[in-house]
């Protein structure tokens, strides 16, 4: 018999060494939680995840699953005390975004004197994507208690390649700090940074190492805010806006999988497939950063033909096939089918290889066809 | 592979010979960083002291070109210590014999003198890979990268099979395949001695099999040349008519001034890509061609996981999928091709007619890709091969090697080892990240990497112009003087055609494979 505890009445199994938030999770009974990482150890640092335990509050994140135990998740008193900690979290920055309307009589006015201390025309990056705006709305939480939002806490970071942090916008949430030394092993971001008030010091207000940070950008997949945001994708797009494609990312051999943001018919950003194989969620710079040269003016388009002076001209597409057919064709005609000879790409797809090969074995009966594998 | 990336989290050892994960494999490193975190053991063999090495256990930093005097002395110790997997070789090995006299000439000092590493390390990591199994095998092109590259493969294999560490979970040999589809053109066929799904082109049943498949008569039983030879063709006139096909040669190939003569030679040449590059210059025909997001596909990865690419976005201008024009050419010689899509390409072509891909089809790979062989359409994919310790052919045999120098070692004149690689920011000749915004930022230049001992005794300083020179050619680039790289060598990439390692690498060969030696030749720096 697998061990089981009653999770909001019900007995549900678990399984040994499991926190109470994944045994309910595995449960279908999510926990909301802002710092829990999936296969980083739980620091229980945004305090979303508390529930109720034989009339006990604790994190079900770092407490094990036992056997026994009556776990309640939604209790007016923990839906309170959920409430209070949101609350907690949206004064301790600049999230504007769950000031409702009725807060302040002039919400428009007050939404553009943030965005101008953004140096931006437009809402927070993150608005449509922020965990913490979701659990906002969620809980019926309104923000409000944060000294000014019109005054930055700390300039935002925007000197790196890739990356903008906006520690105004930083929870403490420690999952970057997990993702980068926990999950990647990066080792780049300083656990210091989680401890009181820490851009405070100027010293200090940089927590990355950057020796060791290589731009996986880990850390924006972890972010679950505008703290950490894709230079490249910052202000280019709204979620709901963006049609989700999974794919295969084109560089190394590991063979990652990217989820690519699509809007209108362009990549937009790209993150890694949370549970796919065998990445599981994670990628690298290339992967996450190396996608927009489909998207360069130097992209041939047309097929070009090569002039006596050696410059090239535009030529159809039938002008260009019937050229190659026909020097093909001379060449078998006159020295036999092994006078030619083709070298495939280990970056197309295998449908292509396919037919390169398929060209070359059954139409120009060669085998004369190679790629780079041994290169 | 003939293990999978899933196994790295939870595999208890991993000894890595000839690969800088961390930058050429990062997301992969990454797995194996979790499981050293969570206590597996790791030891590292590679000339460079690369990031991987802060995680090891142990570094054996060998002599570049010295990996099978190294396995064999490993080897020396395993069988003369008696800390080998005896029920393993006995009863799913042959030819045990000669690797044990083989190894027999490889005593640790021997190994010691040959490698550059002390005996007793060799002993002691020995005993270390003996003590846990089993042991995860990783290397890249630090091995095959070699005139021997073909017997260092050999000779891992050696150590695995006599470690009894094949055919189980979190073991096997594992190469980490360079490029996202590498295994695929290979498992294509795109080889000039194999159809795909690697069924022989010399075997008269399969000629006979893809005759009656493809409709056509008389495929050739002649295995054909590999690009070395083709490209020497292209000068002795053997080849007439070329085709490249998103290949950027003239910066990949050792020893670019002779690939760039023979690319000059060239009657015909079609070049098939997505921008103009250093190779498009010698075309007579440049034919414009759909890029990664732009058509339904597959690839394949290191772990033979067939894994779906998607359509995002347009293909600019007229350019056109790859497998299209192909068909187009084939159509010119009276060839009507029926597939006219990706998925049908795959689906009634490539997992037809290839036992090992026969149950891979795209209805069953929208979500996580499948490994082959995955021969019937309820085979749920193969994560790891030779189970039990069989073989494809039947017994493992060991096949001993002896260790044989670089074709071009160090001497007066060129004092330095060169060796070449990738690095974490670019990919290949950039025609890619190049075009990225961001990544040039992260590295806008090649560099060579020196020793802190070879810099302050030629007073070279970080960052200072400095030129490389080989019998070949030479380049001034900037020096990066750094722990990583021992004293003696010089490391280089060739993502940027000004300072290309290529200028200077040998163009000679593994005798078998014709891989290149892009990780040894001799060359010597000089100030500016």
């Amino acid at each position: 018999m697998k061990p089981s505890f009653i999770l909001n009445g019900r007995t549900v199994s678990f399984v040994k060494g499991q926190s109470i938030l994944e045994a309910a999770e595995a449960a279908n009974v999510p926990i909301p939680s802002l710092c829990h990482m999936k296969g980083a150890s739980p620091t229980g640092n945004c305090g979303v995840c508390v529930v109720d335990m034989n009339g006990e509050e604790v994190l079900a994140c770092s407490t094990p699953a036992n056997e026994g135990i009556a776990v309640r998740t939604q209790t007016p008193a923990i839906v309170a005390l959920r409430k209070e900690r949101i609350k907690e979290l949206l004064d301790s920055g600049n999230h504007n975004c769950a000031i409702g309307s009725s807060d302040n009589g002039d919400w428009a006015n007050f939404q553009q004197n943030v965005q101008a201390s953004d140096g931006a025309t437009e809402l927070c990056p993150a608005w449509g994507d922020c965990r913490l705006q979701e659990l906002a709305y969620e809980y019926q939480v309104t923000g409000g208690g944060h000294q000014d939002y019109t005054v930055r806490q700390y300039p935002e970071k925007k000197d790196e390649p890739l990356i903008i942090r906006d520690y105004s916008r930083c929870i403490r949430c420690g999952r970057c700090v997990a993702a980068c030394n926990e999950i990647q092993v990066n080792l780049a971001i300083d656990t210091g940074f989680l401890e009181e008030d820490p851009f405070s010091n100027p010293d200090k207000a940089y927590p990355v190492a950057k020796d060791n940070c290589v731009y996986c950008g880990e850390c924006i997949q972890a972010c679950p805010v505008g703290a950490l945001v894709e230079r490249k994708a910052r202000y280019q797009f709204r979620p709901w806006k963006a049609e989700k494609i999974r794919t295969t990312c084109p560089y190394c051999g590991v063979g990652c999988q990217q989820m690519l943001h699509v809007v209108d018919g362009k990549i937009a950003k790209v993150t890694g497939v949370e549970e796919g194989a065998p990445n599981k969620g994670r990628l690298c710079v290339k992967g996450r950063f190396g996608y927009d040269f489909i998207y360069s003016d130097e992209r041939l388009t047309n097929p070009l033909i090569r002039n006596n002076d050696g410059t090239f001209r535009d030529a159809s597409w039938d002008e260009a096939l019937d050229l190659v057919a026909n020097k093909f064709k001379e060449a078998i005609d006159k020295y036999g089918p092994d006078s030619v000879a083709g070298v495939s790409c280990a970056r197309s797809i295998n449908e292509d290889s396919y037919q390169m090969m398929k060209l070359f074995r059954s139409v120009f009966k060669t085998n004369n066809i190679d790629h780079c594998a041994r290169t | 592979m003939t293990n999978s990336f899933g196994e790295f989290h939870k595999a208890k050892m991993f000894f890595v010979i000839g690969s800088n994960m961390t930058e050429a494999h990062p997301v992969a490193s990454t797995f194996l960083k979790n499981a050293v975190q969570s206590g597996a053991r790791l030891i590292v063999a590679d000339p460079r002291a690369h990031k991987l090495v802060d995680f090891a256990e142990l570094h054996l930093p060998l002599k570049v070109g010295s990996d099978i005097a190294l396995l064999n002395g490993l080897m020396h110790v395993l069988i003369k210590e008696e800390l080998y997997d005896k029920k393993f070789v006995q009863s799913c090995t042959v030819d045990f014999e000669n690797l044990k006299a083989q190894a027999e000439n490889y005593p640790p000092e021997k190994a010691a003198e040959i490698t550059g590493i002390p005996a007793e390390k060799i002993v002691d990591a020995a005993r270390r890979l003996a003590s846990v199994k089993p042991v995860m095998l990783c290397y890249t092109l630090g091995i095959t990268e070699h005139t021997c590259g073909k017997n260092n493969v050999m000779s891992v294999a050696n150590l695995q099979m006599l470690l009894g560490n094949m055919g189980m979970e979190c073991g096997g040999v594992n190469p980490l395949r360079g490029q996202n589809n590498v295994q695929g053109a290979c498992d294509m066929g795109a080889l000039p001695n194999v159809y795909c799904g690697y069924q022989a082109v010399t075997d008269p049943k399969a000629k006979e099999k893809f005759e009656k498949v493809w409709g056509v008569e008389g495929l050739s039983d002649k295995v054909g040349l590999m690009i070395p030879q083709m490209m020497d063709g292209l000068v002795d006139k053997k080849v007439r008519a070329f085709y490249i096909f998103g290949e950027n040669l003239a910066n990949t190939e050792p020893d670019i001034r002779k690939v760039e003569h023979e690319l000059a030679s060239a009657e015909f040449l079609v070049v098939q890509d997505i921008f103009r590059n250093e190779t498009t210059r010698f075309a007579h025909v440049i034919l414009p061609g759909c890029a990664w997001s732009e058509n339904n596909g597959t690839f394949t990865n290191s772990e033979r996981r067939v894994n779906r690419v998607r359509k995002a976005s347009e293909p600019p201008g007229i350019s056109k999928p790859n497998w299209w024009i192909f068909k187009q050419i084939a159509k010119r010689f009276g060839h009507e091709w029926e597939s006219s899509t990706g998925q049908e390409i795959w689906d009634n072509e490539v997992s037809a007619f290839s036992p090992n891909f026969f149950g891979i089809r795209y209805n069953r790979i929208e979500g996580d890709g499948l490994q082959w062989p995955c021969t019937d359409e309820c085979h749920p994919g193969t994560s790891f091969l030779h189970k039990e310790g069989k073989f494809t052919c039947g017994l493992g045999n060991f096949q001993s090697v002896e260790w044989t120098p670089p074709a071009e070692v160090e001497c007066e004149e060129y004092p330095l080892v060169l060796s070449t690689g990738r690095r974490l920011y670019h990919y290949h000749t950039r025609t890619q990240t190049g075009r990225c915004e961001g990544l040039n930022d992260l590295l806008g230049e090649e560099t060579a990497d020196i020793s802190l001992e070879d810099a302050e005794n030629l007073g070279i300083e970080d960052k200072e112009y400095i030129k490389v020179k080989s019998r070949r050619g030479e380049v001034t680039v900037r020096a990066r003087v750094t722990p990583e790289v021992p004293k003696g060598m010089v490391w280089m990439a060739f993502h940027f055609r000004e300072g290309n390692a290529n200028w200077l690498t040998n163009p000679a060969f593994d005798p078998v494979t014709l891989t290149a030696e892009y990780k040894a030749c001799a060359v010597r720096i000089e100030k500016q």
